[in-house]
């Protein structure tokens, strides 16, 4: 909201600082997001009278202008066309600094010197017209060498935007910010003159208020001004009306959108002989009913849109012929807008329920000054107050004009104010120290709330008509006493820093996170961060037998589904570098991806609906960790490698998990990758591998190995929390026997299942490590050589040589059960 | 039958036949070439339709058409079917048991990696509250609409709801299910669980992404990341609030860093309020970053509304509390002196060697 400076001084005396009174209104709550100054440098541009106008011999542009300005004829080159002998336009002197920061010197152009300048709006920083000159007779003015800043009451001014909480339907005018000044500084509120209505007859001799729905309004009133001539506002009206961010059109819009800024009270006024009956009624919009509103839409009434909720009422002004002429609260309709013939007039002036002017507004995307303020909340008492404003601005330039007695005033449901009890010790257990129940009062009376004595010691507070945003019960006590601190200023109340017995931590998974990180970022890998919303074309290619999870809005195309892997988002981040010649990058992400619903067996389930009253079942969320390993060199054997390494950090190792080869994980190479399995609760902890040759081809345009390591957290927490207590492990001090084993294992075997046997041969084998793969010549086809390093041990003697090779018979033997020969 | 009828016939077999044989990419396109083509067989019998009566025209037409695309996805299916037996030939030939990696032999240049400054910086922000006392909550960051708006004191169609522009899920009825705008979802599931198990008081800090729906800029990005702290105890006070934003601001931000609240509005506290910190830019002289006031706003705090305790069920007389919330990037930004957040998603290796 835009406050002119010299408006609200109006209504309350302000300090002189702009920075200080800047300072005073952000610390009510009422931010100031812009300061700025307008109409300065005016007072040395002069009206003056244009007397001739000559052409220049080969000059088609810039014509020879006499003007007088007071002073006698002064001769001028000007190149704008728009004006006739005996009109009144700005003249800048020689000297003139223009707003802008333009200094007018003499000039000589085509052998015409030019003293001065003759100035267009836009060069005067008053408009944004640059066609031509301002042509000061269409403002009323022609009093020659009246500085223009006078005439056109464009004095200096400072223009503070603030920004209006949604909680202040009361701060939403310039009156409503004056109250809040007068109630902080102590200063008196001064009201704004108001007129009445004249005697004579009545108004419901010509005019009709029905209210249909009581449950939309609160109340409506409908006035009638007579003898009313259109036409240009006053300047001081247009100024004000421009200086607070809106356009002037005619003196009686401009009145009611004047009346509206500096009251926060939305009037809306038609042409009476344009409305059937002259008669305005409120009720709901009935399905199949359509309105054309001022801005040239056809709008169909009463249908519900997508809001949660959303009934599709519609709240509407018809006539006496019950025809919809407006959507009420936000913007009338075509048919019965003023014109200039218009004599008569009718002003509604309502208070329509908030709820349902914002569903309306949003169902329409129709948001204009009047709805703002209705679906904020507008004080039911302002009605008739705002039309004797409004008339007493339109008097200004319809000195004859007729306000009818007695205004037709309908009552709806009306909510009264919240009366809320502030027991003793309220206030000080809300903000941690006691304010004087003087000041308590003085603050709240000066806001326009009521206070009273209460029962024990405490006070009843009765909030004004201004304040639909307090509630009743505990709720409306901490409003109650937001008002008593804001005035306060929060900035004067004390701190404390709290304690409490409980001691603060991380859960298991946020140190397992951590650890990860760390972990990852030790062993050579950048962390990116990808989008969590992806192309539909991403989300197909790794998971097209997966339902997407759509975003119904969503900003730009590349990002609409909700990520089902990292997988992707990181090889797209390596393929953007890759593009810019990074060639050998480590890159992970440990983030959030998600199932459909509809993809798992039990759905995560929430409460939701209007009310939170239904379950809903929403996306299953995971955290995984994901490492894609793209060195020139890198493959799944880098990615096992990685994930040897990681676990090791974890504290655990072989005998924790196993790989299992697994063909139709999606994004992976189907022949190199494989699962990695809980071996005491047969979880699946995550894959490692390579990434699928298909997506390598799409992301690097050619064939090459990229390493993939892709952990679900969740499960691997779940790991370490639940892993088998086994105690520590005493090594034997007795020597151990090392020996060797080279078996020839089918291709189908996997190594682990021959490690696995070795171990479980016997408690004496203390280790069993691969430490050879061999393929080729003198092995047979589909076959390599495993070879094997063993330690034996026992815990309480020297294994001797017979002990040792009834034992390595023994492992042959389990070996040979698992298919092994031994070469 | 006519001998067109038969000829068509004979065209359309042959060209399936060589389909069916073809065993490579190049045969297909030849067999595809030799019947529907410019210059096969198919085209010839297209050609011969000119000087018919239009009647038969049109029917030997359609038959014409029915057959070529027969033709055609057969070719379709057989190169479908030659791709994969290929795939399955590369991968075939390709494969490696996992099981068989020795990885103590696998050499691993020695390099440091670079963790991201989100990441980095939320950890930070946790290591402070976790010391003043906070333990640290996360929740889902798909939400109902109850959680991110309704349980919150914000119910459908409210004027506030524009003060976080939503993403909504295809899920379920139309905006029942929603993107999580803030952090603050996660405060209601952490005050109906305490209820539940009977665990209150609550002291802690949650983290998390979050989504609005705002095209982004140099200061503000869809996908962002926020900070929340809840407390819910016994004689808790806005001098409680105050106290504890001022401890975090020096903590984080330096000793010479100082806080400030000014009056605010969020559905869910009251009273509500900003808070500004000073300006780690020019530390409060004024400059053009705080717009010459020495102060710069980080966040937004208050005590709980007594509509959210309602909601989740906890006896307003006895409890009180406050909550606060704030933007890790943010932070990040003003931590590291990045111009333009949209860098961190841009994930540029350059950028990400920083930090």
């Amino acid at each position: 909201m835009r406050v002119p400076r010299t408006w609200l001084h109006e209504f309350v005396d302000l300090p002189e600082s702009d920075a200080e009174l800047r300072e005073i209104l952000d610390d009510l709550g009422l931010v100031v997001e812009a300061v700025t100054r307008v109409g300065a440098g005016l007072d040395q541009v002069v009206v003056a009278r244009v007397e001739e106008i000559h052409a220049i011999p080969g000059a088609d542009r810039i014509r020879r202008i006499v003007v007088d300005a007071g002073d006698g004829p002064v001769e001028v080159v000007c190149g704008a066309w728009n004006f006739a002998v005996g009109q009144h336009v700005p003249f800048a002197p020689v000297g003139t600094v223009l707003p802008g920061g333009l200094a007018i010197n003499r000039r000589v152009m085509r052998g015409v010197t030019s003293n001065g300048m003759l100035c267009s709006p836009l060069e005067l920083e008053i408009g944004d017209d640059h066609g031509g000159l301002l042509i000061l007779d269409d403002r009323g003015v022609d009093q020659v060498g009246q500085p223009v800043g006078e005439a056109l009451g464009l004095g200096e001014d400072v223009v503070f935007t603030i920004s209006v909480e949604g909680n202040r339907p009361d701060a939403w005018s310039i009156y409503g910010v004056a109250r809040d000044l007068a109630a902080r500084l102590g200063r008196p509120l001064r009201a704004p003159a108001l007129a009445s209505p004249d005697p004579g007859p009545a108004t419901a001799d010509v005019a009709g208020a029905v209210l249909g729905a009581p449950e939309l309004g609160e109340r409506l009133t409908v006035s009638v001004l007579e003898n009313v001539v259109t036409g240009p506002s006053p300047t001081w009206v247009v100024r004000r009306l421009e200086r607070a961010g809106m356009r002037a059109i005619s003196n009686v819009v401009d009145a009611s959108n004047y009346v509206m800024l500096e009251l926060g009270q939305p009037t809306h006024p038609y042409d009476l002989d344009r409305v059937a009956g002259a008669t305005l009624q409120v009720r709901a919009a009935r399905p199949g009913e359509t309105l054309t509103t001022l801005d040239g839409t056809e709008r169909s009434l009463a249908r519900p849109g997508r809001g949660l909720g959303d009934t599709g009422i519609d709240c509407v002004i018809t006539d006496g012929d019950d025809q919809v002429i407006g959507l009420a609260g936000i913007m009338g309709g075509a048919s019965t807008e003023i014109a200039d013939t218009t004599t008569r007039v009718l002003v509604e002036a309502a208070c329509f329920d908030a709820m349902t002017i914002a569903r309306s507004s949003k169902r329409h995307g129709l948001r204009t000054e009047a709805s703002t303020r209705f679906e904020r909340g507008v004080d039911p008492e302002l009605a008739l107050r705002a039309v004797a404003r409004l008339v007493e601005v339109l008097r200004a330039s319809v000195p004859g004009l007729v306000w009818r007695s007695e205004p037709l005033d309908v009552r709806g449901v009306v909510t009264p104010p919240a009366r809320v009890e502030l027991r003793p010790g309220d206030v000080e257990r809300a903000l941690g120290a006691p304010i004087a129940e003087a000041e308590v009062r003085q603050s709240l009376e000066a806001l326009g709330f009521s206070v009273e004595a209460g029962a024990g010691g405490g006070l009843v507070v009765d909030a004004p008509s201004s304040r639909p945003d307090v509630r009743e019960g505990a709720a409306g006590r901490a409003d109650v006493i937001e008002e008593i601190a804001r005035l306060h200023s929060y900035r004067r109340l004390p701190r404390r820093t709290p304690t409490w017995a409980t001691p603060g931590g991380l859960s298991d998974r946020q140190r397992l996170r951590r650890r990860l990180r760390t972990a990852v970022v030790d062993l050579g890998i950048t962390e990116v961060w990808t989008p969590s919303l992806v192309s539909e074309r991403q989300f197909a290619r790794t998971h097209r037998h997966a339902q997407p999870i759509r975003v119904t809005n969503p900003l730009a195309s590349d990002s609409v589904v909700l990520r089902p892997t990292l997988v992707s988002g990181i090889a797209e981040a390596w393929a953007r570098n890759r593009e810019r010649g990074f060639v050998d990058l480590r890159l992970a992400e440990l983030g959030v991806v998600f199932t459909h619903p509809g993809d798992v067996a039990e759905p995560r389930r929430s409460r939701g609906g209007v009310g939170g009253g239904a379950q809903l079942d929403l996306p299953t969320e995971t955290e995984r960790l994901t490492v894609l390993l793209g060195h020139h060199d890198d493959d799944a054997t880098s990615a096992v490698a990685l994930w040897t390494t990681l676990a090791g950090l974890l504290g655990l190792g072989e005998s924790d998990f196993r790989l299992r080869a697994r063909a139709d994980v999606t994004a992976t190479h189907p022949t190199r990758s494989a699962e990695i399995i809980a071996r005491h609760s047969g979880a699946v902890v995550g894959v490692v591998g390579e990434l699928d040759p298909d997506l390598v081809l799409e992301i690097n345009g050619a064939a090459r190995r990229i390493g993939l390591l892709d952990l679900d957290v969740g499960v691997l927490e779940a790991q370490l929390a639940n892993r088998p207590h086994r105690g520590a492990q005493m090594p034997s001090r007795f020597p151990s026997a090392l020996i060797d084993l080279a078996f020839t294992v089918p291709d189908a075997v996997p190594a682990g299942a021959i490690a696995d046997a070795l171990r479980a041969t016997s408690a004496r084998v203390e280790s069993v490590r691969l430490f050879d793969v061999y393929r080729g010549a003198g092995l047979p086809a589909d076959t390599r050589s495993l070879a094997f390093a063993l330690r034996l041990s026992a815990p309480d003697h020297t294994l001797d040589d017979a002990e040792v090779a009834a034992l390595r018979q023994q492992l042959i033997d389990a070996a040979g059960e698992q298919g092994a020969h031994l070469r | 039958m006519t001998d067109w009828d038969l000829e068509l016939d004979h065209v359309e077999s042959a060209a399936l036949d060589a389909l069916r044989a073809a065993d490579s990419l190049d045969t297909i396109d030849a067999a595809a070439a030799a019947s529907i083509g410019k210059r096969s067989t198919l085209a010839g019998l297209q050609r011969s339709l000119r000087d018919i009566d239009p009647e038969e025209r049109r029917r030997r037409g359609a038959l014409l058409q029915a057959s070529r695309a027969r033709i055609e996805s057969a070719a379709a299916e057989r190169r479908g079917e030659l791709v994969a037996a290929h795939r399955q030939t590369q991968l075939a030939s390709d494969a490696l048991d996992l099981g068989d990696v020795i990885a103590s032999a696998r050499p691993w240049a020695l390099s440091a990696g670079h963790g991201g400054l989100i990441p980095a910086v939320q950890a930070e922000l946790e290591d402070v509250f976790v010391a003043m006392g906070f333990t640290v909550a996360e929740g889902p960051e798909v939400e109902t609409d109850w959680y991110n708006f309704e349980a919150l004191n914000i119910p459908p169609a409210h004027p506030a709801r524009g003060l976080w522009d939503t993403f909504y899920v295809e899920l379920g009825d139309p905006e029942t299910i929603v993107l999580r705008t803030h952090t603050s979802p996660t405060q209601v599931h952490l005050m109906e669980q305490a209820v539940a198990a009977g665990t209150l008081p609550i002291h802690s800090v949650m983290p998390g992404r979050c989504y609005r729906r705002d095209t982004p800029d140099a200061r503000h990005l869809a996908v962002f990341h926020q900070v929340e702290g809840l407390v819910v105890d016994e004689d808790i006070t806005f001098a409680d609030l105050a106290g504890t934003i001022e401890t975090f601001t020096s903590a984080f931000f330096g000793p010479d860093i100082r806080s400030r609240l000014r009056p605010g509005y969020f559905p869910f506290t009251e009273p509500s309020a900003e808070f500004e910190i000073t300006c780690t830019i020019c530390r409060g002289a004024g400059c053009r970053t705080c717009s010459q006031t020495g102060w710069i706003e980080l966040g937004g705090c208050g005590m709980m509304d007594p509509a959210v305790f309602a909601a989740v069920g906890i006896d307003a007389e006895r409890w009180s509390g406050f909550a606060f919330g704030f933007g890790i990037d943010r932070c990040a930004q003003m931590r590291a002196g990045i111009a333009d957040l949209r860098a961190l998603t841009e994930n540029d290796i350059r950028f990400l060697e920083q930090f």
